[in-house]
């Protein structure tokens, strides 16, 4: 395959990255992964339980996965920075997936905050991924702040809503010709990730998609083979969209 | 003394380290951090670093996410 993802120095095979949250099982979980054929996967960074043992989550990765430490859960830049921080000491990469909640209900992203934490980790030499609500001024402002990707939601994280402002993303994609554009949440079905990748996105994220369809591993594939497809259908050029028909037989020679 | 731990308060004897501050709370030996006093603390610097009354320690680890 020669049709290379390359971000931040680092080419991959496959467009699609996923998570490793709300599976049934942790066999569910790496089922799933295999059939993907994802090289990244993204983990988020939570407090040890003093009163228990618990068991090491990273040891049901697949060794050969890149991992991608997310700040979930932060509702400030002080928070995901201090997230961010620990993320790197514990797991020595620099790669973050950098997210400021604006709001519980909705989960959309503070995209204020976002670019401001993002300013100061990458100062401090992350590689900030962030994720942030589908705003082609947001977008150039983080390229600017020094971040190797943008990561614009579809819609809200575990909606399964699926691509909610096709314009905007094609918009970002367009005016943004040289950016790497990763669509992050809100995936329901393969044909949303089709549909991503088709209108430009250069890969996309997910994770509810796979672990709560009723056969995460199957789902999996099916999504592998839709980013594939949306891929070599943005690749190939779709042809205009026009209100009448066009005919695909020659109407001159019909008999009369 | 008193010091807070993952947002709990907990009692501990005075005059340790922070790596034997560890080994009294949790047993783990996978990859986790630890911030003292909202600052994250190198392992290499966990012997070095006195743990000190009314310190606030964050130790986390890696849960599954999206």
């Amino acid at each position: 395959m020669t049709d290379k993802f390359n971000l931040a120095g680092v080419s991959f095979d496959s467009r699609l990255i996923i998570g490793t949250g709300k599976y049934r099982s942790h066999s569910e979980m790496q089922d799933a992964h295999r059939a993907s054929g994802a090289e990244m996967v993204t983990v988020a960074v939570n407090r040890v339980p003093l009163d228990r043992k618990t068991e090491s989550f990273l040891d049901f990765l697949d060794p050969k996965m890149m991992i991608l430490p997310n700040t979930a859960g932060c509702y400030d830049v002080e928070h995901a920075v201090r997230t961010a921080r620990l993320a790197r000491e514990a797991l020595e990469t620099d790669w973050l997936k950098l997210e400021v909640i604006g709001d519980p209900v909705t989960l959309l992203p503070d995209n204020e905050q976002t670019l401001e934490a993002a300013k100061i980790l990458v100062s401090e030499g992350f590689i900030v991924l962030p994720y942030f609500s589908d705003d082609l001024i947001m977008a150039k402002k983080l390229l600017d702040s020094g971040c190797p990707a943008i990561m614009p939601l579809a819609s809200p994280i575990g909606s399964g809503m699926g691509v909610q402002n096709p314009s905007n993303l094609r918009i970002m994609r367009e005016q943004l010709p040289d950016a790497v554009i990763i669509v992050d949440a809100g995936v329901g079905v393969p044909s949303d990730a089709a549909k991503a990748l088709e209108l430009g996105a250069d890969a996309i994220l997910m994770n509810t998609a796979i672990a709560e369809a009723g056969n995460a591993a199957q789902m999996a594939e099916a999504m592998k083979l839709a980013v594939r497809a949306g891929r070599l259908a943005y690749l190939s050029g779709r042809m205009p969209k026009r209100l009448y028909a066009s005919a695909s037989s020659p109407i001159e020679g019909a008999i009369s | 003394m008193k010091i807070t731990v993952n947002g709990e308060e907990k009692e501990i004897e005075s005059g340790l380290n922070l790596s034997e501050v560890l080994d009294r709370l949790i047993t783990l030996d996978h990859k986790i951090a630890v911030e003292l006093n909202k600052n994250v603390i190198r392992k290499k610097d966990w012997e070095t670093t006195e743990v000190l009354d009314s310190d606030e320690l964050e130790i986390v680890h890696f849960v599954g996410g999206g």
